[in-house]
């Protein structure tokens, strides 16, 4: 299942790769990508583990990031 | 600005309120004439420090407990606690009123930055905002229902209104009206569409309402393409991107190194005072922090990206960008890129003194039943009425002509060997192109030369080309040879390689590519992308032409001119160049700037201040992101 969430707040291409890379670390995670220009978080996971994963990458932007939050 | 950057508005005016006021107290020696005078100054410049800056303490030490420590907001804290804690030390003179007013300083940067950052992107994705909210669907029971484009199934039939966006893909079944395809192709002369015809989402009805059958789901509608194409592009890094934060990683790190040096070594062995030295040190982190390219680079290609897609210029990504600046290199295909690939009249020759329209006239009435493509072109721009009732016995001799009887008058239309085997006199000619002679009643009247019309504006092209620095145009073409210099000639390209296979034009392009070895410039290769695609990804980079429906042009280019004009190959050169020449200034200057700072920093030269150091991380971020801005304007 893949899925496109808006981001608000702030990002800087910094944060966005650092998120990005520990997002693609998780189990069942397909691609992944945070974009730090249309302010966009694509994830691609299986689905049995999209929910889980999904609640993990919004934990990873309130640890790297806590300025910029997903809008579910 | 958003609610946030409100708040922190707010919460900086306050502070500077309270920061004003107690300054002038402390001018005016209230702080002195009372007990404990030093303390009372310490908590009355502390309030509007926590007011204004306790969100950077927060993130500071947010970054040390995840273990992501070295970011501005650490380096901040560090330099105006710094300030404040002096006051611990008797024999040191505190500089409480300047940590808070760099705190308020750094604020008021950081939060023009986010501003600027914020507003920049808004415009670029507001150019990039060219997919439909709704779609009107009919219903069976015949009523309009507004609908989320995805979920409306491929064969529904939706309806637009004057002033909406095709939601998607399909085909028009009633209805008359002018669009808008500017969003897609950088075309701005409207396209009149009317039954039957295939129109694209994305584009806008402007005058009457248009019912369409849709042909695609929104998933795999042109619009979602592109915008699919567009939005990841900031993804695939160009090599300045990845220098940068490459850079970073390792910069950060060394300066940090640096100053803890300089605090530790300055005072220990050179006889500076440790205040000297700390105070160097901390001033040498604030100014080193690398926002202000980490934020601008990819901003600036961000903006060139976004400014070429608004002209129909689809890069696939910023390391294209960079690689476009650096074409000298230009090959071509020929049909399709350079020439229309539709056949036209190119020129009439007639006989004595003969009327072209007479002429023209004979032709389009003998070729009229056939529709070879040839004799679809004669008909087409024969301007009169063709009157079948005057057509007899017409006779089609294959690889040859027709021969016909038209109004009564025996008519001879076709090649030389269509003539001689009729023991008909003719001319040859020195244009290149399928030549058709004309002959009525043995009497020979002319011919009419036939060739693959050249696109308008290809003079134009490789013109422009030529003016923007490109040294070397090459046209690889499967024609004739004749054909294909006569084509270049006219169109002044440097080279011509005729009569090629699909393998043998990766060859030409990787004997260009050889040239070109060793120096920093790049090859171009344009083409209609169908069998170029070995060739498009061969070259540095590919050049497909028209985007519009070829989804095997959109897979192997790097780089889609979405409507069929060769011109905007020079126009994207154009924007590539600027954009690489705004990213240069962005990573000159800022480094520049810090460096001086730096310098200016050390305790043996020591004339830089805490309030330099703040200009020369917010300020110089700033300035840079104003600079990226330009990268959003393209010159007509």
């Amino acid at each position: 299942m893949r899925k496109v969430y808006k981001l608000d707040g702030e990002l800087c291409a910094n944060c966005a790769g650092k998120i990005q890379a520990a997002a693609e670390k998780l189990d069942g995670v397909n691609k992944v990508s945070v974009n730090a220009m249309t302010y966009k978080l694509t994830l691609d996971c299986t689905d049995e583990t999209f929910d889980a994963n999904l609640q993990k990458v919004v934990k990873l932007f309130a640890d790297i990031e806590p300025d910029c939050e997903v809008l579910l | 600005m958003n609610k946030k950057q409100k708040k922190k508005r707010n919460r900086i005016l306050v502070a500077l309120g309270i920061f004003v006021i107690m300054e002038v107290l402390e001018i005016a020696g209230v702080f002195d004439s009372l007990p404990y005078g030093l303390w009372v100054e310490f908590v009355a410049f502390l309030i509007p420090y926590l007011i204004a800056g306790y969100d950077v303490l927060a993130k500071a030490w947010h970054g040390i407990t995840h273990r992501q420590p070295f970011d501005e907001n650490l380096l901040m804290a560090i330099a105006t606690i710094g300030a404040f804690a002096l006051v611990f030390f008797p024999e040191s003179e505190p500089h409480m009123a300047e940590g808070a007013a760099v705190i308020l300083f750094y604020q008021v940067g950081s939060l023009f930055e986010s501003y600027a950052v914020g507003k920049t992107r808004k415009s670029i994705s507001d150019m990039m905002d060219i997919a439909p909210d709704y779609a009107n669907v009919l219903n069976e029971s015949g009523e309009i229902e507004q609908v989320d484009p995805f979920e409306v199934a491929v064969g529904s039939e939706v309806v637009v209104k004057a002033g909406e966006r095709i939601p998607l893909d399909g085909v028009v079944v009633s209805g008359r009206s002018q669009i808008d395809t500017s969003a897609l192709t950088g075309e701005s002369v409207p396209r009149v569409v009317e039954e039957g015809a295939e129109v694209a989402s994305g584009c806008v009805n402007m005058t009457g309402m248009l019912t369409i059958r849709t042909s695609s789901t929104a998933e795999n509608s042109t619009v979602q393409r592109i915008l699919e194409l567009v939005e990841n592009a900031s993804e695939k890094k160009s090599r300045s991107e990845t220098f940068i934060s490459r850079f970073a990683r390792i910069y950060t790190p060394v300066v940090v190194g640096v100053a803890l040096l300089m605090a530790i070594v300055c005072p220990l062995f050179l006889g500076y005072s440790w205040t000297q030295g700390v105070s160097s040190a901390l001033i040498f982190l604030v100014v080193s922090c690398p926002c202000a390219l980490v934020i601008s680079v990819p901003l600036s290609f961000f903006g060139g990206i976004g400014a070429a897609s608004r002209k129909g210029i689809l890069v696939k990504g910023s390391t294209y960008l960079e690689a476009l600046s650096k074409v000298d290199t230009i090959a071509f295909d020929k049909t399709g890129t350079l020439t229309s690939g539709t056949f036209g009249v190119v020129a009439v020759h007639a006989h004595g003194g003969v009327e072209k329209d007479l002429l023209l006239s004979y032709a389009a009435h003998a070729e009229s039943y056939s529709n070879h493509p040839i004799a679809l072109s004669v008909v087409d721009s024969y301007s009169g009425v063709i009157d079948r009732d005057k057509i007899e016995n017409v006779e089609e001799i294959s690889g040859e002509g027709v021969s016909a009887r038209i109004d009564s008058h025996e008519v001879l239309v076709g090649n030389d060997k269509l003539m001689a085997e009729n023991g008909q006199l003719y001319h040859d000619c020195k244009l290149v192109g399928t030549i058709l002679h004309v002959a009525v009643d043995g009497e020979y009247l002319g011919h009419i030369i036939i060739a693959d019309m050249m696109k308008d504006d290809a003079k134009q092209a490789i013109d422009n080309l030529h003016a923007a620095g490109v040294k070397r145009t090459v046209m690889l073409t499967g024609d004739r040879k004749e054909v294909a210099e006569a084509v270049a000639r006219e169109l002044g390209v440097d080279e011509v390689r005729a009569q090629l296979m699909p393998q043998d034009k990766v060859d030409a392009v990787e004997s260009l590519l050889e040239a070109n070895e060793g120096t920093s410039h790049n090859v171009a290769f344009v083409g209609d992308g169908i069998n170029d695609a070995p060739v498009l990804m061969r070259a540095d980079v590919g050049i497909a032409m028209g985007g519009m429906g070829s989804d095997a042009a959109i897979e192997a280019a790097d780089i889609v001119l979405m409507d069929d004009k060769p011109s905007n190959i020079a126009r994207a050169i154009r924007i590539a160049r600027k954009t690489l020449r705004i990213v240069r200034q962005n990573i000159v200057f800022a480094l520049a700037v810090k460096v001086v700072i730096m310098i200016l920093a050390l305790p043996m030269i020591g004339i830089a201040n805490m309030w330099l150091a703040v200009f020369g991380d917010v300020g110089v971020s700033v300035l840079a992101i104003l600079n990226a801005m330009r990268c959003l304007s393209v010159k007509e």
